[in-house]
């Protein structure tokens, strides 16, 4: 039972980790791409649609990627997690095919038309596919995150006698207090993402001296984009997301933060330390005074809730992962928001091209705002243990219960095995359109 | 209300099956006749720019699936574990397949694709064929031994195949000797189907090859539909028994019958679009004829201990299915808009579309 378990958690954490690399990218660059491809209608300058179509060229790939690895993550609910589907189908089901009819279908009929139709549209329309063609990806988004919203904040539902979730409101699956925030949190970070790979491809370009117009404007838009996504990402919305887990999940926001035992007098921020669970204590810990007090409830001396006031079967299944997923986040966003603001300043000083180390620092970052948005979402998944429906219906009591452990095995090998073919197909064909660059194609 | 649900799913089934159906059929010509590159071209620009929005029906119908009869969603994925799993690996080769060939010219490159693509294609047609004949037989609801249940009642599990390949056999598995039988009737509509949609969509050098080989499959089509129905009653011994008491349902059996006639006179037909009707009335007929003699049934059970899954017993809650409706009605009406602008941007012959060329 609990290999069988393992293996079922394995599977969805390791197929749902590789498919959203490339989401976290599409969705935000879209925006991007939509921007170039607005600011080219407006000043006539075609140097903004080449730098439309070279970013459609390596959102196409990714969207592809995407699009490949999303369908088993629908699929899984039933194949995998046949118990918990059964028991809220009709519930998550609602949000699920809404997504399907709503974004996938808008998607993939306009995606064809923008990655071919330029020709065939005029810039006009073409501007329109685009436009429509991220509507579809930012629905999609929101749709998963009611989802994702309902399990860790259940709202709207009663539960009948046979154990059955139903729906009693659909208004307040829109409306429940964990979906906005996590949403524009979300959406934040996959526009960090790409204005990071947007940022670091033009730095990569001026470096080299090989298209380097486009190089600089490259790194123009991405630092823009990043430095006012990111501040999104930590205020308000990264704020409202902590605020929501101190109210709602107490005992996850302890275990986050590396909370063994409820201190008097306020609590301090842990900046660097590692959790030592057995011994219910932090080792080689660096930490600041009341910080976590003033942040969580605006007040220096109020305290913050240990795990030690919790029980024990509460505790999220994995309190060091949860505690890293975190710390790695939110370190990382704040480096970010360092990175892209020294870098505003340097533009406005007319002297960014020029400086080099930044530019240098800003092409080694591209894998960054992926690990941020990785941990983000284990912190938020592993956070939401040993729950699958917070607080009434556990991750143990979830799973398909005629699919053996040896079947699981089975075909989490083989997507193992299919994921790092498609992950290296990916890298060669990116490196091929990186190598290419944007100049105007001819065929 | 779950009825409404119930025929709203298997149109949307029934519309994957004929649109993504043709894609299927493509891969399948791609492999046996697309000789040279010329013909390989016709076809992928055929459907190129369709098939990522023809496989959203699969989702969508999964996720109706997956709101409207939880019950069922959850049974069935997780008791076609196997091929369920394996079906999303061969809609991953097909879909890079596509993708990725145009990206590298090199011919071991592009072989390579051109094989994912063809043999996926293969693959899944031979699937989903089978899908819906382990359907129609049932499945040991409950896993029942001995006349007592070992897991809840609408719970089960099926290996891939067992020793005797017997659509009887206490054991059953997903291969046996009637879903096998299934999945070759599907391989051969889709191939008829999806060669009826090149010779529609282009102008290619090999349409005039593909009508000798839809009238030459047809034959082939005609003698295992017969043979089917010939042998059925093995199966479900009163096959014909909601026809009976509800004889309007008998106009599914003869679209299915146009259909297949319709085939045989493929060398003939003014316009290159006739085929590609009569293969779809084929494809419609024969998958609501066959939903139809199972009604209300969605899926036997073959033990005594446990009732089979029905449209009532698997659907959930009335206000969900309810507040369903008003979104998707919405929905609905966008994705006709989708389609009309997608098939009119597209329309006619797309031998020039250059599909694919980066």
């Amino acid at each position: 039972m609990e290999e069988m378990l393992f293996y079922d958690r394995m599977q969805f954490a390791f197929t749902v980790t590789f498919h959203y690399l490339f989401p976290q990218l599409t969705m935000g660059l879209s925006l991007l791409i939509v921007y170039f491809k607005w600011k080219f209608l407006k000043t006539d300058n075609e140097e903004y649609n080449d730098a439309a179509k070279f970013w459609m060229r390596i959102f196409a790939l990714n969207f592809a990627m995407g699009v490949v690895t999303g369908i088993p993550m629908e699929f899984q609910f039933g194949t995998n997690w046949a118990k918990f589907s059964e028991l809220t189908g009709g519930i998550i089901g609602q949000t699920l095919a809404m997504e399907g009819m709503f974004s996938f279908f808008l998607e993939s009929s306009f995606l064809g038309l923008f990655l071919f139709g330029e020709k065939l549209l005029g810039h006009k329309l073409h501007f329109l596919t685009g436009f429509l063609v991220f509507l579809g990806s930012w629905m999609s988004g929101f749709l998963i995150i009611a989802t994702h919203s309902w399990m860790q904040n259940p709202v709207g539902y009663e539960i009948l006698a046979n154990g059955k979730f139903v729906l009693n409101n659909f208004g307040a699956l829109f409306t429940n207090p964990w979906l906005w925030p996590s949403y524009l949190h979300n959406q934040a970070a996959s526009i960090v993402t790409s204005a990071f790979v947007v940022t670091g491809i033009g730095a990569f370009y001026i470096l080299s001296k090989k298209n380097v117009a486009f190089g600089k404007i490259f790194v123009k838009t991405g630092v823009v984009f990043g430095l006012i996504s990111s501040i999104i990402v930590a205020m308000p919305t990264g704020d409202l997301l902590a605020k929501n887990v101190v109210k709602h999940q107490p005992v996850t926001f302890a275990a986050m933060e590396g909370i063994f035992h409820t201190e008097k007098g306020g609590s301090e921020i842990v900046l660097i330390g590692q959790p030592d669970v057995q011994n219910k204590k932090l080792d080689n810990k660096i930490a600041v005074p009341n910080i976590l007090s003033f942040l969580t409830y605006g007040n220096w001396d109020q305290e913050v809730k240990g795990l030690n006031e919790f029980p024990e079967e509460n505790y999220p299944t994995n309190i060091s992962g949860l505690y890293y997923g975190y710390h790695i986040m939110v370190g990382l966003g704040t480096i970010f928001i360092g990175m892209m603001f020294l870098a505003l300043v340097q533009l406005f000083r007319k002297k960014l091209f020029e400086t080099k180390w930044l530019l240098w620092a800003f092409m080694f970052a591209v894998p960054f705002p992926y690990i941020a948005n990785t941990t983000g979402w284990y912190t938020a998944e592993l956070g939401r243990q040993p729950w699958l429906v917070y607080n009434l219906m556990r991750t143990t009591s979830g799973a398909s219960p005629t699919v053996s452990s040896g079947n699981t095995l089975f075909t989490l090998l083989g997507f193992i095995g299919l994921y790092l073919l498609l992950g290296m197909l990916f890298l060669i064909l990116a490196g091929k359109i990186i190598r290419k660059g944007p100049h105007p194609q001819t065929h | 209300m779950e009825y409404f649900w119930y025929i709203i799913l298997v149109i949307m089934l029934a519309v994957y099956v004929i649109l993504d159906g043709y894609d299927f059929g493509a891969g399948i010509i791609h492999l046996f006749f697309a000789k040279t590159e010329k013909d390989k071209k016709a076809i992928t620009n055929a459907i190129g720019p369709f098939w990522d929005a023809n496989e959203v029906w699969l989702i969508a119908a999964g996720g109706v699936l997956f709101f409207a009869f939880p019950t069922l969603y959850a049974s069935s994925f997780s008791g076609f574990y196997l091929p369920l799993i394996m079906v999303l690996w061969l809609l991953i080769f097909r879909a890079v397949g596509l993708e990725l060939r145009g990206q590298i010219h090199n011919p071991m490159w592009e072989a390579v694709w051109d094989k994912a693509f063809g043999i996926a294609s293969l693959l899944l047609a031979l699937f989903f064929g089978a899908a819906l004949g382990n359907v129609v037989r049932g499945v040991n609801l409950g896993m029942v031994e001995n006349g007592v249940s070992t897991q809840e009642a609408h719970y089960f599990f099926l290996p891939l195949w067992n020793e005797t390949f017997s659509p009887q056999a206490e054991h059953q598995g997903i291969i046996d000797w009637f879903t096998l039988m299934l999945g070759v009737i599907a391989v051969v509509a889709l191939t008829i189907h999806g060669a009826n949609w090149i010779i529609f969509k282009t102008n290619s050098d090999l349409n005039t090859k593909l009508k000798d080989v839809v009238f030459k499959l047809n034959f082939v089509l005609f003698a295992l539909v017969i043979a089917s129905l010939l042998i059925w009653h093995i199966i479900e011994p009163k096959p014909f028994h909601n026809f009976m008491q509800y004889p309007f349902l008998w106009v599914l059996p003869a679209i299915t019958f146009t259909g297949l006639f319709g085939l045989f006179k493929v060398k003939s037909f003014k316009k290159d679009g006739y085929g590609f009707l009569f293969s779809t009335l084929f494809l419609l007929g024969g998958l609501s004829s066959t939903v139809a003699s199972i009604f209300p049934k969605l899926l036997p059970s073959t033990n005594d201990v446990n009732p089979s899954l029905t449209v009532e017993n698997v659907a959930a809650h009335e206000y969900g299915l309810s507040m369903g409706m008003s979104w998707f009605f919405v929905a609905l009406l966008l994705v006709l808009v989708y389609m009309i602008v997608q098939y009119r941007v597209f329309k006619g012959k797309m031998d020039d579309v250059g599909y694919g060329e980066h």
